[in-house]
């Protein structure tokens, strides 16, 4: 199976994204924010980092590259993506994902090993863990306040969309302490914090983020 | 400077000949009356107001080590060939360059960017991080992470509200930014730095051996390119008026921190990121022949030190260099400090294909100079660097006379009068706590202190997981990160300077950093390779401060020989001080390592019961320079610890041979706070407790608090302590079983049998709440 990892101009993590790929075993691809289509992929990640500097709203740049327009396609055709920390955040931009991201409530970057509980293990990307599984993932972020309407979040929240929440201290002053959500569908999920930091348990807090890559593959094999 | 920046007429060679008594602001720019006469006599004329421009940045304390470069010679000269042997470049490049095995190569160096972090905190701090990224990347390294020994004033200062937040933002914000994980460092609190914070930072970069680059300039007609950010107005003298002198001098223009805010360049990470990428391609393509980055004097020293240490010969069209800006004066170009800029050598045949490359990272480039032949006699003067504007030539000069053959001040230095009356005033006539309760009390008071508690407030601001490489990161003794994922090469980092010791005795103070530090990085399982340092000072012009400069550099440079660790660069920071007070001498030391295999390393934290705690080393009665000394009675006094190279050899090869060797599960360096504070960290780590028996012949204060140097504690699991015992009995490395680890969570203990219980959830609580506390939850 051959996932994509989108760089954009600032991408970060796209090197750690597809390293978690691998190890989950799946195939990785390197994607080019200027590419005029996926490379043949069967899923894709926005990884994580500060596209185009992150000096407008967080996102709002990378929403608008030539490859954005080919990932929003295949999203809206079931296409599982997933975007980590500032993939959340494009992913809102593009509206293939309710609310917005804004600066942590301290005004402060925070990075830790967070706690979180899966909501919801039924997407694309979360259902090889067990529902209302609790594991540590890294955080990392300087806007990772979500929010939405209070309508939105009652949707969410009804639909069973909130895919990851906060424990142990709410680390940005997310609402509801979100931590990621999906949407309809269950195919297109973003989340703050960083799973594929948590792949190998001598770069990280241990290899609670595998899940998140062995549940798309798997999902992508049954489909 | 501002006054005249905007002359007239273009200052031309010709109408420098022209008008040879023209007043010029050569006291304004930071030059001295001798320096500017001696620049009249290289060039047999008087200086065009952009060659004026140039010599006093180039010239400038900070650019051309004119105080220190007589000091800084032992550095080459006191090197054996056991420290030759990994060195593969040495002092006097953008960094040096260490053979760390299998092919690869490392090359870190430690930077200050003081005085910009004090006028401006954020973006002194943020550009301080950014200058230093670019030099590692100009050897031809990926930059693969960064530390930052940093220091404030009081933590009760209300000035170190404003100063510490930024700083601290600006190296996240920026290195966040940069995607370069930060892995360690300092924070540490002294009055003496109340008005001026120290703002260092180190970056390690990895590369194949074939790709190690060097800034020159070289091959008649190859093209000179800059490329990166445009040039604005941002850091005009930055070097000269701002970093090599006092915020008291009066008389300028430019003085007072308000008014030299426009020195402070302003960053912009996301360009350096699009620099680093972009560069690393270029040199992945071979289109590279040298290469410079730009940072303090900007243009002034890219385009003097490619030519100097190349053919010698450049001719510079200034008025091709992009600007964001304008209206900028040629001389203002020359002197800008603008971030994120590159300036490259290439093959005429080489520069399409170096065009590509930036246009697909947006990278705007410019062919801005090339390099011209110079005759025998050119050569002889210092090769020929001629700069045109619109033009006219308005620069015609030799570049080795801007970028090495400036001054050279054999500063007067005497031991200070009040030396001997201070290492008199020793700590260990002061009263001491006896008591159980009263050393639990001590240990509390010294664990919640400013300089030993909990730094998360700070280093949760910094990605420490980005790369995925990071294998130890604070508050570790050492930061380590992997290099390559096949073998598990990894290198080890760590910076150390306890400025009291250097103080009490400035010889002994920088051994002591160099120390710890190369202590550090072994127990962490790594065997310690080079040095880099950051030599922090009051002014030069002060003999007492050229004493503890000379002092501290002749300290480490015999230091190194003794540990076969040689210095490959760093930088001096002088005239750190508010009005006569300077800062405590801070000979900030870095140590690289090497590990074969990280996954062998070894952190910190018990990590799980029933191990056996050992004292590696000789405790002594050494408290004066001591965290308890400093918090306990604001006390600063006497002689430091004793140095002992040879059982820093011996503790350090036990540690990397233990931990190759999986002899050990966890170990930590005793240094600041003694034997309590690393209990109290091991503990804390990951929240095992421990049950601990001090040795009988000491007074038990001593045992916990004393701060002798070539010690730390080890965690060995029962089936591997005959082993690990016979090896240190086998070297004489003094080793007692004090104890062993007991009990998980905060119900754990950590108990001083006889002395004292304290539950590890008390303790957590006094160690982290101190600047959560000063700065806000």
């Amino acid at each position: 199976m051959k996932v994509g990892v989108v760089t954009f101009p600032g991408s970060l993590d796209d090197v750690d994204a597809r390293r978690a790929v691998t190890i989950a075993g799946g195939e990785a691809v390197a994607v080019w924010h200027g590419d005029e289509d996926l490379r043949g992929v069967d899923a894709v990640v926005l990884p994580g980092g500060f596209s185009y500097g992150d000096y407008l709203r967080c996102g709002a740049i990378a929403r608008f590259a030539p490859v954005m327009t080919h990932v929003i396609d295949a999203a809206n055709a079931g296409m599982p993506v997933l975007g980590i920390c500032n993939g959340f955040q494009i992913l809102c931009e593009s509206h293939l994902l309710p609310g917005a991201l804004i600066r942590n409530e301290r005004r402060r970057f925070v990075c830790r090993d967070q706690r979180l509980r899966i909501e919801n293990a039924t997407t694309a990307w979360t259902s090889s863990f067990d529902p209302g599984a609790e594991v540590i993932i890294v955080l990392k972020n300087g806007e990772g306040g979500y929010v939405a309407k209070e309508s939105a979040l009652d949707r969410l929240e009804g639909e069973g969309r909130v895919v990851a929440r906060y424990l142990g201290g709410n680390p940005n002053g997310s609402l509801h302490d979100i931590a990621g959500i999906t949407n309809e569908r269950g195919n297109v999920v973003g989340l703050m914090p960083h799973p594929e930091h948590a792949v190998d348990a001598l770069f990280g807090p241990g290899v609670d983020g595998r899940a998140f890559f062995t549940s798309v593959l798997k999902t992508l094999a049954t489909a | 400077m501002t006054d005249q920046r905007q002359p007239a007429t273009l200052d031309t060679v010709d109408h420098a000949l022209d008008t040879p008594d023209a007043q010029q602001p050569w006291r304004d720019l930071g030059l001295k009356p001798d320096e500017y006469a001696q620049l009249r006599e290289i060039l047999a004329r008087r200086p065009t107001s952009s060659e004026l421009a140039m010599y006093s940045v180039m010239w400038s304390e900070h650019c051309s080590y004119k105080s220190s470069k007589v000091h800084l010679r032992q550095f080459g000269e006191l090197v054996t060939d056991e420290m030759r042997a990994c060195l593969m470049v040495g002092i006097g490049e953008n960094a040096g360059v260490v053979d760390i095995g299998a092919g690869y190569a490392a090359t870190f160096k430690v930077e200050s960017h003081n005085h910009p972090s004090y006028v401006e905190p954020y973006q002194g701090a943020a550009t301080g991080v950014g200058g230093i990224v670019r030099d590692i990347l100009a050897m031809g390294a990926r930059p693969v992470a960064v530390l930052d020994p940093l220091r404030f004033g009081s933590l009760d200062a209300p000035d170190t509200l404003r100063v510490m937040p930024g700083i601290v933002a600006g190296v996240g914000g920026y290195g966040n930014c940069l995607g370069l994980p930060n892995i360690g460092g300092e924070a540490v609190f002294d009055s003496t730095y109340a008005g001026n914070p120290l703002v260092n930072a180190l970056c390690v970069g990895v590369m194949r051996h074939e790709q190690i680059h060097l800034a020159k300039a070289s091959g008649e007609g190859n093209q000179v390119i800059l490329y990166g950010a445009s040039t604005g107005g941002d850091g005009i003298g930055g070097v000269s008026v701002l970093a090599s002198e006092t915020f008291a001098d009066s008389g300028s223009s430019t003085s007072g921190p308000g008014k030299k805010r426009p020195s402070v360049q302003v960053g912009d990470p996301f360009m350096e990121k699009l620099l680093i990428e972009c560069t690393l391609e270029l040199f992945e393509a071979d289109l590279v022949v040298g290469i410079q980055d730009l940072g303090g004097a900007g243009l002034s020293c890219a385009t003097s030190e490619l030519a100097s240490a190349g053919d010698g010969g450049m001719h510079v069209w200034l008025d091709r260099v992009p600007l964001r800006d304008a209206s900028l004066a040629p001389e203002e170009i020359l002197m800008s400090e603008s971030q994120e800029r590159m300036m490259a050598v290439v093959q005429p045949a080489h520069v399409d294909a170096f065009m590509r490359v930036c246009r697909r990272w947006d990278v705007e480039a410019t062919v801005i100079g090339e390099v011209t032949a110079v005759t025998d006699d050119e050569a002889s003067r210092g090769g020929r660097l001629v700069i045109e504007w619109q033009g006219e030539t308005i620069v015609d000069v030799p570049p080795r006379s801007v970028a090495h053959d400036g001054p050279v001040y054999e500063r007067p230095f005497a031991r200070p009068a009040w030396q001997d009356a201070l290492q008199s005033d020793g700590a260990e006539k002061l009263p001491r706590p006896k008591s159980g309760a009263e050393l639990r009390e001590t240990l509390l008071q010294l664990a919640a202190s400013p300089n030993l508690c909990d730094k998360s407030w700070i280093t949760d601001q910094y990605d420490r997981y980005v790369q995925g490489n990071t294998v130890l990161s604070q508050p570790e003794d050492a930061g380590m990160v992997r290099v390559d994922a096949d073998s598990g090469l990894g290198v080890a980092v760590a910076t150390d300077c306890n400025g009291r010791f250097a103080k009490l005795d400035p010889y002994a103070g920088a051994q002591l950093a160099l120390a710890e530090s190369y202590r550090n990085v072994a127990t962490s399982g790594a065997r310690p390779l080079a040095v880099t340092d950051c030599l922090n000072f009051g002014s030069p012009e002060d003999p007492d401060v050229m004493w503890q400069f000379a002092e501290a550099t002749r300290g480490l440079a015999e230091g190194c020989r003794e540990l076969g660790v040689p210095v490959t660069g760093g930088n001096v920071s002088f005239y750190n001080q508010t009005g006569e007070t300077p800062i405590l001498p801070t000979p900030v030391v870095g140590v690289l390592g090497v590990i074969d295999q990280v996954a062998r390393r070894t952190p910190l934290g018990f990590a799980s019961e029933g191990q056996a705690i050992y004292l590696l080393g000789t405790t002594r009665e050494e408290l004066s320079g001591s965290e308890w000394a400093h918090v306990v009675h604001g006390h600063l006094g006497g002689t430091p610890p004793q140095v002992d190279f040879a059982a820093e050899r011996a503790l350090a090869a036990t540690l990397a041979a233990a931990a190759c060797d999986g002899l050990v599960e966890a170990a930590h360096d005793l240094s600041d706070g003694g034997l309590a504070q690393a209990l109290v960290e091991s503990c804390l780590r990951r929240g095992v407790g421990a049950r601990v028996r001090l040795p009988e012949d000491l007074d038990p204060f001593v045992a916990l608090f004393s701060e002798s140097t070539a010690r730390a504690i080890v965690a060995v699991p029962r089936s591997e302590e005959s082993e690990f015992a016979s090896r240190c009995a086998v070297i004489s490395l003094p080793h007692a079983a004090i104890g062993e680890t007991a009990g998980l969570g905060d119900g754990a203990v950590l108990e001083v049998q006889g002395q004292f219980r304290l539950p590890l959830a008390e303790l957590r609580e006094a160690w982290s709440a101190t600047l959560p506390a000063a700065f806000g939850a």
